[in-house]
Formats: structure tokens, C-alpha cells, sequence
């Protein structure tokens, strides 16, 4: 055992080595390579025990190209499998690739309760907020009135917050990061493979020949400083090139503050508590606020049992306080009888 | 009796007539306890070495309005000193806790049966609730019967006077009492009552005393009321020898599957969604995890089957359960797993449908679905169940087969059978049949889509190092697995699945002939008609008539000789509870027509309705061959 702990792997190693599909400019060979750079650094765990789990759409053939256990499955259903492959065998470090139709429309009741079981899944959600494999239609990200092939005069319907129906559903670990931003995204990764539990990344991901720039008022890095707070416990919500802004909370309400004008200082600004969903709830709010700026990084991590180690608890005590379990008597049951 | 008979007993003692078989109902509201009743009846005869059958019939509403006719609940056992198929065409005893019970169970009655009601019941809201202008123990229209009227509630209320329990509490114990006066008709003695009672309600001992009190009371006052002039001795029936207990179909699998599991080394998974009639599997095996059985009640149907295909991904045997319309939803995730190559077993506990139909009540009208139902070229094999004990049976091929053939098994029961008991002499986990999960660990020369000598791939546990490997439902490439678009390669798989699915055909038993192995007339059933045929078949046969029977188990694929059966009968009579399903596979797979006979009303076949057809066919009066 000493022996295996002692592998190291590089990125290449994580690599299947098949040619990637994806479109030339697609931000999912970013997240791709984030994932296989930041493995080698996952405490403990061999190539052999990581297991890619995916539904359909472009964010789901990640599994094909990397070099681990996976398994490419149907529209929606990723989470519902994943929770099967890690509930049965604990041992395994479990990953979900996923999309914003493939997650949350679709997917969406596998989500909710896969959050809500807290099964020790790390789920990357690819959000590019478009059907990208069918081409262009609305998805359940989209913006209100955004124009799309089947929306021709206008999206009429609202788009889902997913942080905040991560938060609503009880998860445990919820995270945001971008396609752009690599080392903050290695960082996510290597805390999501931390967390006991579910883990969530929203992952702004850009489709560039759907959905080209849908994150540039954000992510272009001539601005995203001044647009993007960065969220770190216990350290105050102040952002800008010049460290300039910050976030006060007036009762609930968020506000901006510029620390420059003379009446405000560091020491107004709102410490971040990734362990308090109160916080987070608030602060999720900013999505689509054009006034406010991005939130990333983690917005909870808590600290609860998890479904399978429950599961495994439960065998252990039923083997105790009943003996382990003997078929022939299971079989046999409790009223038999004899005929000679 | 002579009244002038100088020395009269303290109570006359009551004629003991020996009987062969009886059919009992016990029928009231749905909240009247009636199930729980007749399964406690079934369990203490089935001590006594009886060979039975019991159905139970109940509403789909759990407690629908008391009184009415759609919320009587029933529950039929059927036992005998000889060996049965049935749970009995026509009932001898009915206890009738309510009007409607009476109203809505009278014709099944046979002639001059015995009708036990709680004639405190009978009162003017209830008879009105139940359609009767007239009370009916008055009017002289069960003149028919031999009726006996007991006051079954004041009797239970006396008997706890004492105790001081809210009266709700209290008449909620009657049905013990009319449990208590069928146990002392049949000279059966309560025993394995009274311990359930003390198990059931250990927590509060004033109702073990109440329960046990009212069973005593409805013991004492057939023994003391003279209302009863005879009592009933069924002999035990001459069965093999060995261990038995009484099974239900649902039971049956759950055991099946877990003995399977064990038996083939690896963990047992069950994904599943509630659902009616099936749930209790879900329940029984939940209740099992220091047999380390891992239960996953899932958000939905879909989730139940996908999880269960995670689980054996992940190397464990999954398992999911469910009814028609749960089946309707698995139906993606079944192509899944036929493209993946991951064992799974599927258990549909069919109802009456379409839609939500039938919830409570039996059919079998999803054959098709399981042969056909999904989208493209997708074979998966099916089986099903002839008996509630033959559940297990059942259960454990499908286990067999999922695990030795990578491949999803669909196994149909429906819900006669699911909550259906009989006797089952008990097998140990040495009796069954080999099976062993080749979870592949060897490096040397390993792809994933490799196929072995009946064309099957191997099954890797992920955690094996050097095997790491991808599958997924888009078409594959033979041998590798990689992702193939080809169109020869695609032919090529398609017949692949195809063909490894009919190797199944080489590890079945053949099919069985009951009779002769030829001559004019082969009834041919499916599932859960086996014990109306059965009975059918060896009555006519008593009667000398010319006719034979044979039972598939096996439907896709079916077993090598069908054909050769078929070709030696003139005609081919096929009962089944749907619009004639098994007779389109038949002449679809074989070019032989057959002569259909369908029942769909939520109930299972009687055997004499099957013995009419049969006299009808044979006197060639009967459909087209």
C-alpha cells in the first residue's frame, strides 16, 4: 500500500489519449485540463478508484477523454447513476460531468436530491446557458428574452439560480468558478475532492459558437477584477484592481461600498462564512445584478454525515445488533415448519 | 336435535366433519384489519401441514369511505388436505365484518355456504351505504345460505370492558374476534396468533392484552354460542418431506435475490420507487442489511433503475422493482444497460393498465413491453413467475442469467402472485443453482467489449488497476469500446446483442409437458394462470378427457423445444389475463395459431372457467386453429 501512495502521476497520465471533439475555442478544453492538471495533487486517491459518471450533451463525453473508469450514460440521469456507483462502492472517488440542460432541466429532480442525500459526488456543472449538442435552443439558464432557435421572439421564461437552488436543496459544498480562470478553478477542484459530501461547481463555461461571450461582462480579463469578487472565508468581500470595492451588508441587504470615498473603510466590509447558507443565499443574489459584482470560489462547505457512510454505518450495526446475516436462516424465516 | 333427549350436555357438542378443502374470505372495510386477518389465519394453517393458497383483494384507497362497496377489502385462503394450484373458485366461509362485504362477495358464494356477519353492522346507514333496501339477515333472501349472525362488535366492546381503552382502540380489535370463532370452526388453535400479537404490539401492553382477549372471546363463543352444529377438520396434506413456510410472491423475490447475490459473491443493490403492487420488496429487503443488502429508495422511477445500473458498474448486482407504469419509465435506462452490457434484474409486479389503471388488481398485459418495448433494436431477456413460490425460483434465474450473460433480465410477476402465499418448501443456498460473478481483474489482453465463448463481455469492478475503461450508451466499437459510427460495426453489434441474448436459450430447462406429450388439445399458459390451468387440466384429465398442458417461464428467449411441443398438439388453447399476448409472440416466433382465451377484469382465471373452455375446444365448438 505504502508502494501505491507513493505514484505520481502527471496530468498525462490523465489523459485517454483520443482525439477531443469539443469545438475549436470551446471552454470545455479548459475545464478539461484543469481537471487533469489538478489530479495528480488529489491526497490518496489511485488512477483506478476515479470514476467519471456524465449524462448527454457536449460537457458529457469529458469521460471519454479521460484515462479513468467511466461511464458516458443518458440525458438527465448522471446524477441518479453516479449516486448508485458510489453508494455501492464507497471506495471510489466519484466525478459528474454535466450540463446546464443535461443538470437542470432534464436532470433537474437527480440534482436536487442527489444535493439533499449528500452522497460524496463532485459534480462540475458545464454552464455555457445554451443547448450547444442540439444546436442552439433556449436552456434552463438562459436569460429572460435572450433570443434563440426556439426562441425566436424571446425567451419568456426566467432562468434557474443554480447556486441558489444548490443552497435550497441542502448542499453541502457549492461552488462557482470560471472556464477562464485556471488556477482558481484547479484550487475548486482540489477543495470539492476534499469535501466529504456532494460537491458543486457552477462552471462558467463558454460556448463560442452558440452562446459566444456570455460571461464577458464578467470573465475578460481587462475588467474582471473590477467585476468578480472572489469569495474566501473569513476574509472581507472587497474586490476591484485596486482593492478599491466591497460588499456591506445593511440588515440583509447588500450594498457596494467604495473604499476610496472617504466614509468607508475594510473594516465595513462583509467577512465571508462559507459555513453559515444565510450568507450564501444573499450573496447568490448577485447573479444577473448587473449593479453587483460576480460572486466565485465557495459559497458553503458544511460539515455533514454523508449517505453511504450512513448506509455503511447502518450494515455495521444491523450485523451487530442481529449477527451477520445467515441466508440459510434468512431463507428458512421465522414460522417454518417440519413435515416427516 | 331431539328435544325431549332426557340428559342434556352443559353445550352440545358440535359434529367434527372431515373436509378436503376449504376456501375461507374474510371481507370488510378497508380499515377493518381484513388482510392482517387472513394472513394470520394463512400462517396458522399452513403450521398444520395444509397445502394453501391466499389472495388478497383490496382497494387502491387506503382507508375509502367505511361503509361503502368499493372500499370492502377481502381476503381468500383457499387450503386442502391435497395438493392445490388455486386459491379456490368459489368460497365456503365468508365472514362479512360490514353490509357491503356481504353485498359485494355474496356471489361467489357456493350454495348452502356458511355466511358469518357482524350483525351490528347491519344497521340502516350501512345497509344504505351498501345498497341494501331491505336488511338482508331479515328478509329472508340469504335463505340460500347457512347464515350466522353475530353480534361482533358489542361482543369485543364487552370483552374489554374492563380495560378502559378509548372506544376507537377497542373496535378496532374485532376483527380478532371474528378470527377467534374461525379458528375454534376449524379446530385450529391459536397459537401462532397469540405470539404474533405479543411480538406485534410489545411496545404497549395493553393492547397485546385487548388483541389476545378479543381472540379468546371469538374462540369461547363458538365453543359455547350453539350457534355452529358442526366444526370442519381439514387433514394435513401429504407434501414431501422437509422444512416449509409460507411465502408470498413478493417475498419470494426479495429472498431470491438476495440468496442469489450471496450465492454468486458479490453485494446486492436494490434502486427502487414505491409503488403498488410492488413495494413490498422494497420493504422486505430495506429490512435486510446485515445481509448487507444496500436499499436506495429513489426520487423516481428512473432514478430507481439508473442507480441500480450505477451499482453494477460499480461491480455490485443491481436490482430494481416496480409496476407497469414505473416499467413505462424505465424503459430509456433498460436500453442503457443493454448497450453497456451491465447485469440487471428488473421486476415488474404487473397491474391492471393502462396508465395507472388497475393499481391493486392483477393482469398481464405488459408481456409485450418487456419482449419489445424500447427504442431501437434491444433485446433483453425475459422470465416470469408461475406461483407466488416460484418467485423465488424465478427470481434467482434472473439473477443468473443477468450475471452470467451481461444483460439486463426482466422478470414478470404480477400482483396475484406478488401478494399471493402458498406453502414453499424451503432450499438452502447450497440447493441453488452454480453462479458466479466473473468480475474480471486480469490486465493481459483486456477490452472492454471482448466477448467470451456465448459472445458476453466482461464485467470489471472499478478500483481494478491497469483496467480503467469507458463505456456509455452510444454504439461501440467490437472489442474496443471506443465510440463507433461505423455502419458495418453498428449491423455487426446489433446482431451481437441479439445473438447472445438467444444463447440464453442453450442454459434453460426444455419446456414441459403435463399429459400427454401429444394429441388434440395443449393449453399453453404464461405466469400466473399456472395454478387455474393446472387444476383445469388435471380435472378434465380425471374426467378423461384428452388434454395436456405446458407452462412458459422462459418468454425471450424461449425454450429450444417450444416449437416441437406446439407441433404435436391439433390445437393450441392459450388463458391469459390480456387481449391474447402470449398467442401473438407464439405466432409470431412459430407460425402456429392458437386458440385465445382472455380475461382482462383484474381478476385471476378459475379454474372452471378454463375447464369450460377446455370442454368447449375439445367439443369443437371452440375459435379458429
Amino acid at each position: 500500500m505504502s508502494e501505491k501512495a507513493e505514484v505520481k502521476y502527471t496530468a498525462k497520465d490523465y489523459s485517454s489519449g483520443i482525439d477531443v471533439r469539443w469545438c475549436p475555442g470551446c471552454g470545455d478544453f479548459s475545464i478539461l485540463a484543469q481537471v487533469q492538471r489538478s489530479f495528480p495533487q488529489l491526497v490518496g486517491v489511485e488512477k483506478e478508484k476515479i470514476v467519471f459518471i456524465s449524462g448527454i450533451g457536449c460537457s458529457s463525453r469529458f469521460p471519454y477523454y479521460m484515462n479513468t473508469y467511466g461511464f458516458h450514460t443518458i440525458h438527465g440521469r448522471a446524477a441518479a447513476i453516479a449516486s448508485g456507483v458510489k453508494t455501492a462502492n464507497p471506495d471510489l472517488s466519484v466525478w459528474m460531468a454535466t450540463g446546464d440542460g443535461d443538470c437542470l432541466s432534464i436532470g433537474g429532480n437527480h440534482f436536487v436530491h442527489l444535493l439533499r442525500r449528500n452522497i460524496d459526488i463532485n459534480v462540475l456543472l458545464f454552464n455555457n446557458r445554451i443547448y450547444g449538442l442540439t444546436k442552439g435552443q433556449n436552456s434552463p439558464t438562459s436569460e429572460h428574452g435572450k433570443v434563440t432557435k426556439s426562441t425566436p421572439l424571446g425567451n419568456i421564461e426566467y432562468p434557474v439560480n443554480p447556486i441558489a437552488m444548490a443552497i435550497g436543496v441542502e448542499g453541502t459544498f457549492i461552488a462557482r468558478a470560471m472556464d477562464v480562470d485556471t488556477k482558481h478553478l484547479q484550487a475548486l477542484i482540489q477543495r470539492a475532492h476534499q469535501h466529504k459530501g456532494t460537491s458543486f461547481i457552477e462552471i462558467l463555461q463558454n460556448c463560442v459558437i452558440f452562446n459566444d461571450g456570455a460571461f464577458d461582462n464578467y470573465t475578460l480579463k481587462a475588467h474582471r477584477e473590477d467585476r468578480v469578487v472572489y469569495l474566501e472565508h473569513g476574509q472581507p468581500m472587497v474586490f476591484g484592481k485596486e482593492k478599491d470595492k466591497a460588499i456591506k451588508l445593511d440588515g440583509f441587504t447588500p450594498v457596494l461600498i467604495d473604499l476610496k470615498d472617504g466614509k468607508h473603510s475594510v473594516n465595513d466590509a462583509l467577512v465571508y462564512n462559507e459555513k453559515s447558507k444565510e450568507l450564501a443565499y444573499i450573496i447568490s443574489q448577485f447573479s444577473d445584478n448587473s449593479a453587483m459584482p460576480l460572486p466565485v470560489g465557495v459559497f458553503v462547505d458544511l460539515d455533514y454525515s454523508t449517505f453511504e457512510d450512513d448506509m455503511t454505518n447502518q450494515i455495521a450495526e444491523a450485523k451487530k445488533k442481529y449477527g451477520e446475516g445467515d441466508i440459510n436462516s434468512l431463507l428458512r424465516g421465522k414460522s417454518s415448519w417440519e413435515i416427516n | 336435535m331431539d328435544e325431549k333427549t332426557p340428559v342434556e350436555p352443559e353445550h352440545s357438542v358440535p359434529e367434527v366433519v372431515t373436509v378436503e378443502d376449504v376456501t375461507i374470505r374474510f371481507a370488510g372495510d378497508s380499515g377493518d384489519g381484513m388482510q392482517l386477518t387472513g394472513a394470520q389465519f394463512s400462517d396458522t394453517i399452513a403450521s398444520y401441514g395444509n397445502d394453501l393458497g391466499t389472495l388478497p383483494d383490496y382497494p387502491a384507497e387506503i382507508r375509502a369511505p367505511a361503509g361503502s362497496l368499493y372500499g370492502v377489502s377481502g381476503y381468500t385462503i383457499h387450503f386442502s388436505s391435497h395438493e392445490i394450484y388455486t386459491t379456490g373458485d368459489q368460497v365456503d366461509v365468508l365472514v362479512a365484518m360490514n353490509p357491503a362485504a356481504l353485498k359485494v362477495n355474496l356471489k361467489d358464494i357456493k350454495k348452502n355456504g356458511i355466511i358469518i356477519v357482524n350483525s351490528d353492522s347491519f344497521e340502516r346507514k350501512n345497509l344504505e351505504l351498501a345498497g341494501y333496501a331491505e336488511n338482508p339477515l331479515k328478509d329472508g333472501s340469504l335463505s340460500g345460505y347457512s347464515v350466522h349472525s353475530i353480534p361482533i362488535t358489542k361482543s369485543t366492546l364487552e370483552t374489554l370492558k374492563e380495560l378502559n381503552l378509548p372506544l376507537k382502540t377497542a373496535q378496532k380489535c374485532k376483527n380478532f374476534f371474528a378470527l377467534g370463532v374461525i379458528y375454534w370452526l376449524y379446530n385450529k388453535s391459536p397459537e401462532i396468533t397469540l405470539k404474533w400479537i405479543s411480538e406485534k404490539f410489545k411496545k404497549s401492553p395493553e393492547l397485546v392484552d385487548a388483541n389476545i382477549r378479543v381472540l379468546k372471546a371469538g374462540l369461547f363463543f363458538g365453543e359455547t354460542a350453539e350457534i355452529f352444529d358442526t366444526r370442519y377438520e381439514v387433514k394435513p396434506a401429504e407434501l414431501p418431506k422437509g422444512t416449509y413456510r409460507n411465502l408470498n410472491g413478493n417475498e419470494a423475490v426479495a429472498l431470491g435475490l438476495v440468496a442469489a447475490a450471496k450465492k454468486a459473491g458479490v453485494n446486492l443493490f436494490l434502486g427502487s420507487y414505491p409503488i403498488t403492487p410492488a413495494t413490498e420488496i422494497l420493504q422486505f429487503l430495506s429490512g435486510m442489511r446485515n445481509h448487507g443488502v444496500k436499499t436506495f429508495q429513489a426520487e423516481d422511477e428512473i432514478a430507481g433503475i439508473a442507480s441500480a445500473i450505477g451499482a453494477s458498474f460499480s461491480g455490485s448486482l443491481g436490482i430494481t422493482t416496480t409496476s407497469g407504469p414505473g416499467m413505462a419509465l424505465k424503459t430509456e435506462a433498460i436500453g442503457l444497460a443493454v448497450m453497456a452490457e451491465l447485469p440487471l434484474v428488473v421486476v415488474n409486479v404487473q397491474r391492471g393498465g393502462p396508465s395507472t389503471g388497475l393499481p391493486t388488481k392483477t393482469e398481464q398485459a405488459d408481456l409485450l413491453q418487456a419482449v419489445f418495448g424500447r427504442n431501437g433494436e434491444c433485446p433483453v431477456a425475459v422470465v416470469a413467475a408461475s406461483t407466488p413460490s416460484d418467485c423465488f425460483t424465478m427470481s434467482v434465474e434472473a439473477a443468473r442469467l443477468a450475471m452470467k450473460y451481461m444483460t439486463p433480465v426482466i422478470l414478470l410477476t404480477d400482483g396475484y402472485i406478488g401478494n399471493g402465499s402458498e406453502p414453499w418448501k424451503v432450499i438452502t443456498i447450497e440447493e441453488l443453482p452454480e453462479m458466479t460473478a466473473k468480475l474480471n481483474t486480469n490486465p493481459e489482453g483486456f477490452h472492454p467489449y471482448n466477448r467470451d465463448e456465448n459472445l458476453v463481455r466482461p464485467w470489471v469492478k472499478p478500483g481494478t488497476p491497469g483496467m480503467e475503461h469507458r463505456i456509455g450508451g452510444l454504439e461501440k466499437q467490437h472489442i474496443y469500446g471506443n465510440i463507433s459510427y461505423d455502419p458495418d460495426n453498428h449491423e455487426f453489434m446489433v446482431k451481437t446483442r441479439e445473438q447472445k441474448i438467444q444463447n440464453i436459450a442453450n442454459d434453460i430447462p426444455e419446456l414441459e409437458v403435463v399429459g400427454d406429450k401429444s394429441g388434440k388439445l395443449l393449453v399453453l399458459g404464461w405466469g400466473s394462470t399456472f395454478g387455474a390451468i393446472t387444476s383445469a387440466v388435471e380435472n378434465q384429465i380425471a374426467k378423461g378427457n384428452k388434454v395436456s398442458a405446458a407452462h412458459l417461464k422462459y418468454l425471450y428467449p424461449m425454450p429450444k423445444n417450444t416449437l416441437e411441443v406446439l407441433k404435436n398438439f391439433d390445437t393450441i388453447l392459450i388463458p391469459e389475463v390480456n387481449t391474447g399476448q402470449l398467442a401473438k409472440l407464439i405466432r409470431m416466433n412459430y407460425l402456429v395459431g392458437a386458440v385465445q382465451f382472455n380475461k382482462v377484469k383484474g381478476t385471476p382465471f378459475k379454474a372452471f372457467e378454463i375447464e369450460e373452455k377446455i370442454e368447449e375446444v375439445l367439443k369443437g365448438l371452440g375459435g379458429k386453429k
